[in-house]
């Protein structure tokens, strides 16, 4: 019960079944950040007893302790590598936004634009990435430009879709409503369409921002070529040539935790635009 | 103009007419065959039949989202922007825009700025009683408040008609006793004119003074009432013997529109 008018709760009586509930959910909190912690911490720790009982060389599976120290050791060279592969993602899922979010509203302006491009816009997405990069390396000069180019087809149809769905969502009587009140176009989308789409939209960033990441790393494999400026997915295969495997382990570990900070500050973001008032960012009462 | 309210039905001024309307979907359907209709200023008009007499068809016509087949809908000196305030059976507010910026809505999209109105948003949430939450989002209030800021939003412009399409169908019983006098309340403040869709008896007899009972395949007009009662009604009316006359003959009438269907 979230209505205003139907709180008038007395602190002083305890209902078994209330109180149980608030240590459930007391308990589900803690649970929710702990539990991951320690399966974390005993894989590690099943990680590295299995090196050391095994006695597994470092070139084939190095231990945790091994992975970190490689880390700290080659900081300068994979922070500067995570640099160049975060600054793709990043430019890449700027330009999915602006491109996914222009497409979507042509698209609800106009059903002949929509019904004309639609289909390519689905054919670009099903066609696997690994499958075009080469041929945009062939065509784009541009190293940058090209791994760009990749990132984007990955990252920018969840935008696309996410946002056609949710600026044609609106609800119906509200878009008679602003027909009776005699809205213009502009006005239309506006207050109506883009807000109903919100939603819709941050759900599909939160997808084009793990995919952005993707689609930089496999850029980056493909396009292959080395030397200064060159990402974190260079340094992995690099790495894998010389059998540096912890190094591998290191680089991967810094791509794995991009990705989850890039999941979780786009979760945050959605979470703020939407608190005050759609259902997802609302905590329940009672 | 709540004196207009007070005028006996005949000698009331035009707000619109409708002139033997029919309405065709697929070629077909006739959702309304033949419905003429003339709205005088002050009317509380029912429009009361059982499903799929063409009663929101009518009120989709008079608010000109369809166009008639034939026939025709005039408003007496033109429509003007703001002219018509629509009521949904759902509150049909924006989820993302607080109570005050629902209300500011058919100002909003005449491009009036918030501080120019604020004191008819203000005005119109005083006279539904949500003053204090102003500031509050839709999701924080309940069904009942939710239509209250609906009805503020339909009157906000001060409009020559209101559209009601079943608007209080989805409350409960005892809320929906509540908002029948309240909205006599302010029908009595303001002087509104209303075109009230339902298809409860009770309802129709206790809030309107024209009853257009209508039936259905084809949509089509059978009977009009007059419920010559005196304004303000209260519950003192709810439970008179007039007031169960009243009801007894649009019941009777509405079995006649269904038999008739059937």
């Amino acid at each position: 019960m979230t209505a205003i008018d139907d709180r008038s709760a007395t602190p002083e009586i305890v209902d078994e079944d209330e109180a149980r509930r608030a240590r459930a959910r007391k308990l589900d909190k803690i649970g929710k950040w702990t539990l991951p912690v320690v399966v974390m911490i005993i894989t590690v720790f099943l990680w590295d007893r299995l090196v050391v009982w095994n006695e597994i060389p470092h070139y084939i599976l190095p231990g945790p302790l091994l992975v970190f120290e490689t880390l700290i050791k080659d900081w300068a060279m994979l922070f500067d590598a995570l640099m160049v592969t975060l600054q793709i993602t990043l430019m890449a899922l700027a330009v999915a936004v602006l491109g996914g979010v222009g497409l979507a509203i042509l698209f609800t302006q106009s059903r002949w634009v929509e019904m004309s491009f639609y289909p390519y816009a689905v054919i670009l997405q099903v066609t696997p990435i690994v499958a075009i990069a080469p041929l945009i390396f062939i065509y784009v000069d541009s190293r940058i430009a090209g791994l760009l180019l990749c990132a984007w087809l990955v990252a920018f149809f969840p935008v696309l879709s996410n946002t056609t769905l949710g600026l044609n969502s609106a609800d119906h009587n509200l878009r008679d409503l602003f027909r009776i009140y005699g809205a213009t176009r502009w006005q239309r989308l506006r207050y109506l369409q883009l807000p109903s789409a919100l939603p819709y939209f941050l759900g599909g960033l939160r997808i084009a921002g793990g995919l952005s990441l993707i689609g930089a790393v496999v850029a980056e494999y493909v396009a292959g070529t080395g030397g200064i400026g060159s990402g974190l997915a260079f340094r992995i295969l690099e790495a894998g040539y010389r059998l540096n495997i912890p190094r591998m382990f290191a680089a991967l570990i810094l791509i794995a935790a991009t990705g989850v900070i890039i999941f979780a500050g786009l979760s945050f973001l959605s979470h703020m635009l939407l608190r005050k008032w759609h259902e997802s960012a609302l905590k329940r009462e009672g | 103009m709540p004196t207009a309210s007070a005028a006996p039905l005949d000698q009331r001024s035009e707000v619109l007419w409708m002139e033997g309307v029919d309405k065709t979907f697929n070629g077909n359907v006739h959702a309304l065959k033949g419905m003429s209709l003339r709205v005088g200023e002050g009317d509380f008009i029912s429009l009361l039949g059982p499903s799929g007499c063409g009663k929101s068809t009518a009120l989709r016509l008079i608010s000109d989202l369809i166009h008639p087949t034939r026939g025709r809908i005039t408003w007496a000196g033109g429509q003007h922007a703001g002219d018509l305030g629509v009521v949904f059976q759902e509150p049909t507010l924006m989820p993302w825009a607080t109570v005050a910026q629902n209300v500011w809505l058919p100002f909003r999209l005449r491009g009036k700025t918030y501080t120019s109105v604020r004191d008819d948003v203000l005005e119109a949430l005083k006279l539904v009683g949500l003053e204090k939450f102003q500031n509050a989002y839709p999701r924080e209030l309940s069904g009942g408040m939710k239509m209250r800021v609906s009805i503020a939003r339909a009157m906000v412009t001060h409009p020559r008609l209101i559209l009601m399409d079943e608007p209080f169908a989805a409350l409960d019983e005892i809320t929906r006793f509540r908002l029948n006098d309240d909205l006599l309340e302010l029908k009595d403040k303001i002087g509104c004119t209303v075109i009230f869709v339902t298809h409860s008896v009770f309802e129709s007899v206790f809030l309107s003074d024209r009853i257009v009972v209508m039936a259905a395949r084809p949509g089509r007009v059978i009977r009009e009432l007059t419920v010559d009662a005196p304004y303000p009604r209260d519950d003192a009316f709810r439970t008179s013997p007039e007031y169960a006359a009243h009801c007894r003959a649009a019941s009777d009438a509405l079995h006649e529109a269904m038999e008739q269907a059937a």
